[in-house]
């Protein structure tokens, strides 16, 4: 059977899904390149006329919104979320999200809820409070005609 | 009244390849292949799970003129092949076990099963870069 054609933009997304998928390893635009099989000028080229966006910004972002995650659930230190979505610099990881967050890695945990609000409901709470009013179909049709 | 869902359309490149990885890949039945020669050769093909007989997805050729002006079906292969075009959200009752099924037998994750406060989820492409999740979603009166 010969080659299915395949638009080149399909090439990109493994790229971009690269980068969505193992964005917690040292990946750089080199590596999104070789997925999606072009050289890095043109790949980089190609990613932002398709995406709107540069690969390395895309990586970045990705990377930034994951460690916003992991400022917000969990309780992991700045230098622990930052090695853990792939970044290896301290510094630059807080410049880059200070900037496009509005504030430093601290600051937007500190404006959340503790992480610890964020824990499981246990079984027993989910069924005392979840459990619905009890009302007769009579009552239904008397609320929704109000 | 009442209604449900039958069939949901996915657009694929090219319909052998979409059939070969939705039955070889992922595992699911053909449920109908007909060509009608006086609709120039359209061809409606659907697949589906085992065991979900009243559900299937259409695996749609993207069609030309005049159908979908030439410059309307670039757009649209373009949308596909940049993932853009649809998701199909999968659930299964073992998502680590689907995970290394489906895995045996060449189908590439993009995702890989991971824990998320909904369940355990999962993500691949088929081959025109439709998006397919597979979920193993939690029981939430378990938690």
């Amino acid at each position: 059977m010969s080659a299915v054609y395949a638009p080149p933009a399909r090439h990109l997304l493994r790229a971009k899904d690269l980068a969505d998928a193992r964005y917690f390893d040292p990946l750089d635009v080199d590596d999104l390149a070789r997925a999606a099989g072009l050289s890095r000028a043109h790949f980089s080229r190609e990613f932002r006329r398709a995406f709107g966006e540069s690969p390395h910004g895309y990586l970045l972002t990705r990377r930034l919104e994951r460690a916003a995650a992991l400022l917000r659930t969990t309780d992991r230190s700045v230098a622990d979320v930052c090695f853990s979505v792939g970044l290896s610099s301290l510094g630059s990881f807080t410049t880059s999200f200070t900037r496009t967050y509005g504030m430093s890695p601290t600051a937007y945990r500190a404006s959340f809820p503790p992480a610890t609000n964020q824990a499981r409901v246990p079984a027993c709470v989910v069924r005392f409070y979840g459990r619905p009013q009890h009302r007769t179909f009579r009552e239904d049709s008397a609320a929704a005609a109000l | 009244m009442s209604f449900r869902i039958a069939t949901a359309q996915l657009w694929v490149h090219d319909q052998d390849e979409a059939l070969k990885f939705y039955t070889e890949k992922v595992g699911m039945e053909v449920r109908s292949d007909v060509t009608m020669p006086e609709m120039g050769n359209f061809r409606w093909l659907t697949v589906g799970p085992a065991g979900q007989d009243d559900v299937a997805i259409v695996l749609m050729a993207i069609p030309g003129p005049p159908v979908m002006d030439e410059e309307t079906g670039e757009q649209v292969r373009d949308l596909v092949a940049k993932g853009f075009a649809g998701t199909i959200f999968l659930t299964t009752d073992d998502c680590h076990a689907a995970y290394e099924e489906l895995s045996s037998r060449g189908l590439e994750f993009t995702e890989a099963p991971e824990e998320r406060p909904y369940g355990i989820d999962s993500s691949f492409r088929d081959p025109s870069g439709n998006s397919v999740r597979l979920t193993q979603v939690r029981d939430l009166a378990t938690l």
